[in-house]
């Protein structure tokens, strides 16, 4: 049977999966920072799905980073099949932009893409990734044919 | 692995969903033992565990090891923070007991774990009663430096809520506002005044119930988060927590404050005339005392406050005098400004019977 793809994005791709204390530090850094915590999650993994779900409002306000981990657990515990990431926004007037990201749950098992070749005009060749798990309607996504 | 099904991996790896223009600025080093022993499931279960093991194997130590008490006691500042507590605060030894117990429990959890004894973080979370004026949101106020300089809380910040700020207005507004609350405490001190607002038992449909929830929940679970603190009056405490069962057991550290006596009281006076840069004349002292022996007998007495709003308005008197007299065209001194003499004191409407007996007609004094 396939292992299927483990999908990374954001900050840390080229890192294995953080740590619940790895995630603390990276939180802790941007709070340092002055930047925004927000957490979000999606059972859509195409790679140009930008289209997440805000999970409770960002965090402007918070001292310590056990408080985002705090909603993080909470987060996995009512969507544990999902992929949820944290972002850190930096609100600065120059930047005003996501500083930092990266996923910090996965579903168990990640059955990867196909590539569809569609022919067209003089046999020319357009590409497609499709997610396997786009083939069920969203919310029974991941669940590897359990009911 | 069925390879024909699957797109080369650079393909989804490479930035996904990575929509800034510019490089990410360099975070933090992820941290130690990435891309060595740690893979596959996110720092649930397995990874977690297997960190652990990595960090610390199981050592044998001896009975006999000792430890560096000089080390672990200078490192935490605890005789500090003790002295600055015996400096600013007048008589509560029951509070001062219980903070030097506290001290002492996190100095030898310290000497513990560098042998490698792990034990839970004891429970912190505290209430205060006390009739009003006798200390009690002053010392909540300094817990959070307190506990911070003794390392039990990773930042020491204070966040000071009442009702308002926990209990929501229409159904569903209220978890979310407790939660938002208690996320910006955690780190450091969650302080409720006058906590037995938060919950009204004689309304059935009143939110503050969903509040109680959830702070009990959060007491419970994250302890090393946060500590929780609520001060109130003593006979409205003991309700709410007969009102609400569990609450009381969850809080270790039940601290009563009584009232003060009448030397304390002067005590105090004495710290705020300095703290202010005043001076009491001989009289001044004498008057004062006789003052607050007046005044204790007579009803609302608020203790510490009642202190600091009988000095605010000895001051008042002293500066209507100093101008009358500077209008006189007297000269003023340094020592004029700092005085405080015996009849700016005198002169209060608590010799003449008292501020609530009717018959004295009210006029300025």
């Amino acid at each position: 049977m396939s292992t299927g793809l483990h999908i990374t994005q954001g900050t840390f791709s080229y890192l294995p999966d953080l740590t619940d204390e790895e995630i603390k530090a990276q939180i802790q850094y941007g709070i340092d920072n002055g930047w925004a915590v927000a957490i979000e999650f999606t059972d859509d993994p195409h790679p140009r799905n930008v289209y997440w779900e805000m999970w409770g409002m960002p965090m402007f306000d918070i001292e310590d980073p056990a408080a985002a981990l705090h909603e993080v657990k909470r987060c996995r515990e009512a969507f544990p099949e999902h992929y949820i990431r944290v972002s850190l926004f930096n609100p600065a007037l120059t930047k005003m932009t996501t500083a930092l990201q990266f996923l910090v749950n996965r579903p168990p098992h990640e059955p990867g893409f196909r590539l569809d070749r569609q022919e067209v005009r003089d046999r020319s060749i357009r590409y497609t990734i499709h997610p396997y798990a786009a083939d069920l309607p969203h919310g029974d996504r991941y669940r590897n044919g359990r009911e | 692995m069925d390879d024909s099904r699957e797109v080369p991996p650079a393909m989804v790896t490479k930035g996904l969903g990575w929509s800034g223009r510019e490089a990410p600025p360099a975070p933090p080093p992820a941290g130690p033992g990435v891309g060595e022993e740690i893979s596959g499931r996110f720092g649930r279960g397995e990874a977690e565990e297997r960190f652990r093991e990595l960090e610390d194997p199981l050592r044998e130590i001896p009975d006999e090891t000792e430890v560096d008490v000089e080390h672990v006691v200078g490192d935490s500042r605890i005789e500090e923070v003790l002295e600055g507590l015996d400096r600013e605060l007048v008589a509560l030894q029951e509070v001062k007991g219980r903070i030097r117990e506290i001290a002492s429990l996190l100095v030898v959890d310290r000497l513990r774990r560098l042998l490698n004894l792990e034990a839970d973080p004891p429970t912190l979370h505290m209430v205060f009663t006390g009739n009003p004026g006798t200390g009690k949101t002053t010392v909540a106020r300094k817990m959070g430096q307190i506990l911070y300089s003794l390392g039990y809380v990773r930042k020491g910040h204070l966040v000071s809520v009442g009702r308002d700020d926990l209990v929501g207005q229409y159904v569903g507004h209220t978890a979310p506002k407790t939660r938002e609350v208690i996320k910006r405490a955690m780190g450091g001190v969650l302080f409720i005044d006058e906590a037995y607002h938060i919950y009204r038992v004689d309304n059935e449909r009143d939110y503050g119930q969903e509040t109680v929830e959830i702070l009990l929940e959060v007491m419970e679970n994250s302890r090393e988060d946060l500590v929780v603190i609520m001060a109130g009056y003593k006979d409205h405490m003991d309700r709410f927590f007969h009102d609400v069962p569990g609450l009381s057991s969850r809080i270790a550290h039940h601290i009563n404050f009584p009232d003060y006596d009448l030397d304390e009281l002067m005590e105090i006076a004495h710290l705020m005339v300095e703290q202010q840069r005043y001076r009491f004349s001989e009289d001044a002292v004498q008057a004062f005392r006789e003052y607050l022996g007046e005044r204790k007998k007579q009803p609302r007495f608020a203790n510490g406050r009642s202190v600091r709003n009988a000095l605010d308005r000895a001051r008042m008197r002293q500066a209507v005098r100093l101008y009358e007299a500077a209008r006189r065209g007297r000269r003023l001194t340094k020592k004029d400004l700092v005085t405080i003499e015996a009849e700016d004191i005198l002169a209060s409407r608590v010799f003449e019977g008292g501020f609530y007996k009717k018959s004295v007609p009210t006029g300025e004094r």
